[in-house]
């Protein structure tokens, strides 16, 4: 491969306003395949606003978002998430009367375009079932298959939210802090699922659990006010003083 | 860290799967509606107007829980594809052009799906209360129109002495005798629930209830949520009006109120006495409904309206979803009771 490849998703000058304020100011950022990035920023540095637009939630009012060398500004989220593109929540977003089985399959029903069929039922599709199984294995989900979402715990409904974004098989995937509210003893079941995911994916994390982003990442992103603060590897940016000034230093500097 | 070696996962093996793979299934207990409708034919048979009344009430729900119970849509305004339904087979037999019953009953589905497309794609764009109070206004416009085009429609008075062909040439519907009508609801309702009941064990009709459940993730997952609810309405539409269609023939005329605010009320109150997205709700709170308001609008003529109320305001309180919220939770204990060692 090419040292000037092209990247899986770019962002150029990426800007989004809203009124007055400036979320997400001329953000320049690249995700290559198979990296395993991190955005870290103290709060209000427009992290999951920045996702947001990377996702299509959102539209930038300047700049434009990149996915292998084609435009996707104006694509809308559904659009996106066909061409690659899963994320999750900051906060659960499940069908929290559904069963964990039926969240998943939903999901990759979705993907694999069965969603859309009237006649045959949802159990027949047995290629749908057993995708959505295996990934309930994988994140250790097998026991709680059958219980409804507002049945599980938090922690474990995270768990779910992962699978939901898996079963859409993607190129690119946004983890909108993914350890939030997942307790420790749980924390390396999403760890493991992450690093078994397959290695051309970019996977992009914003995490404030600073242990995490350093086991996790080989290139973090600072965004501080808006725009990029500092970027580099693990190692530059924990010795980078101006970012242990304005972010690490105030969590006690991991290390 | 030890490697992990993912056993592959049977379908037919875990139970949840077999939940997912088997619940369309048909059960032993889904005949008793149907021989309930065939026992009461023979047992009452001086009250099979009230029985075909009661079978097109259902049909009604039906088409209704589908959208309001499966893709939670909220409307107060579904009496519109009902009177379109009516409206459709009325005026074509009225005015001579098409007075075959089967057929009738594919053209009201086919006029009341077009207003469905049509209103839905325009209705649809607006969720909760906006889209209340837009459906409740779409309803209000349509009888007021069906009203003003009294050269057509008949206005208030509607339009009666529709002619009716028999079905197949031979089984009349006669206004005294009531045996056609009944039979003939019962098979349309009987079709009708079939194909609800298909669309919601589908793929389609899981992703409807995705759509319920959290809209904002169904976005995430890359549905085109629009058009799934659009369709979904336009479906629902076209039973709607085949359920009015089916009023129309079996009354032989059709009036204002096939469009009225009181329909598009009831239904809702149907599904909400007997429970939404669970299929059975419909047929739960139309016979729960129709049977308590005969009865109590005989026993207390003034203030039958009162018992309602009150049924309604307890069920609300205390049930979660109507009748089958009642029900549900204990069957789900009794069996938990039976497979326990």
């Amino acid at each position: 491969m090419m040292v000037t490849a092209t990247p899986l998703l770019e962002t150029r000058g990426l800007t989004c306003r809203f009124g007055a304020f400036t979320a997400v100011d001329g953000v320049d950022f690249r995700l290559m395949a198979g990296a395993r990035q991190a955005i870290i920023g103290p709060n209000g540095a427009g992290k999951t606003t920045f996702i947001n637009l990377l996702a299509g939630v959102l539209r930038p009012t300047a700049g434009q978002v990149w996915l292998e060398g084609s435009n996707i500004t104006a694509l809308a989220q559904a659009q996106r998430v066909k061409r690659g593109i899963a994320r999750t929540f900051q906060i659960n977003r499940l069908f929290r009367g559904l069963s964990v089985l039926e969240n998943v399959y939903i999901a990759v029903a979705e993907r694999v375009g069965a969603a859309p069929a009237m006649l045959r039922p949802a159990g027949r599709r047995r290629e749908v079932l057993d995708e959505a199984l295996g990934l309930i294995e994988t994140l250790r989900l097998v026991d709680d298959a059958e219980r409804r979402i507002v049945e599980l715990p938090y922690g474990r409904q995270r768990l779910v939210e992962i699978a939901i974004a898996l079963g859409l098989a993607p190129r690119v995937l946004l983890l909108d802090e993914p350890m939030a509210g997942v307790p420790g003893a749980e924390a390396h079941i999403i760890l493991d699922a992450i690093d078994r995911l397959p290695r051309d994916i970019g996977v992009l994390i914003i995490e404030h659990a600073m242990d995490v982003v350093f086991r996790f990442a080989r290139y973090i992103t600072v965004l501080v006010r808006g725009a990029v603060f500092a970027a580099g590897t693990p190692a530059a940016i924990r010795a980078n003083p101006d970012v242990r000034a304005v972010y690490l230093g105030q969590e006690g500097a991991h290390g | 860290m030890t490697t992990q070696t993912v056993a592959a996962v049977r379908s037919d093996v875990h139970p949840a799967a077999r939940t997912l793979a088997e619940r369309h299934r048909p059960r032993a207990w889904e005949v008793v509606p149907w021989l309930a409708a065939i026992a009461f034919f023979f047992a009452l048979p001086t009250h099979l107007g009230f029985g075909t009344e009661l079978l097109i009430t259902i049909l009604f729900a039906l088409s209704l829980d589908l959208v309001l119970g499966y893709a939670g849509i909220v409307t107060l305004g579904h009496a519109v594809f009902f009177g379109v339904g009516a409206y459709t087979v009325g005026m074509l037999a009225k005015y001579g052009i098409w007075s075959e019953p089967i057929t009738g009953l594919l053209i009201a589905a086919a006029a009341a799906a077009v207003v469905g497309l049509g209103s839905g794609l325009v209705l649809l764009r607006t969720t909760g209360l906006t889209l209340l109070m837009l459906t409740l206004c779409t309803r209000a416009l349509l009888e007021e129109a069906a009203n003003l085009g009294h050269d057509w429609t008949g206005g208030f008075d509607g339009l009666d002495s529709v002619p009716i062909q028999p079905i197949f040439g031979i089984f009349e519907f006669n206004p005294l005798y009531l045996t056609t009508q009944y039979v003939y609801a019962l098979v349309v309702l009987f079709v009708g629930f079939l194909i609800v009941r298909t669309i919601v064990y589908a793929p389609f009709g899981q992703s409807l209830t995705g759509i319920r459940e959290n809209t904002l993730r169904m976005h995430a997952v890359g549905a085109p949520v629009n058009a799934r609810l659009v369709t979904c309405y336009t479906i629902s539409a076209a039973i709607a009006g085949v359920a009015g269609a089916v009023w129309a023939q079996a009354n032989l005329y059709v009036n204002l109120s096939t469009l009225g605010l009181d329909r598009a009320a009831t239904v809702l109150i149907i599904l909400a006495l007997g429970g939404y997205g669970r299929l059975y709700g419909a047929f739960i709170g139309a016979i729960l409904y129709m049977v308590l308001s005969h009865y109590l609008a005989k026993a207390y003529p003034t203030a039958w309206q009162l018992g309602l109320g009150l049924l309604l305001m307890v069920i609300a309180l205390c049930a979660r979803n109507g009748m089958i919220g009642i029900v549900e939770p204990l069957l789900q204990r009794w069996r938990r009771v039976r497979s326990a060692p």
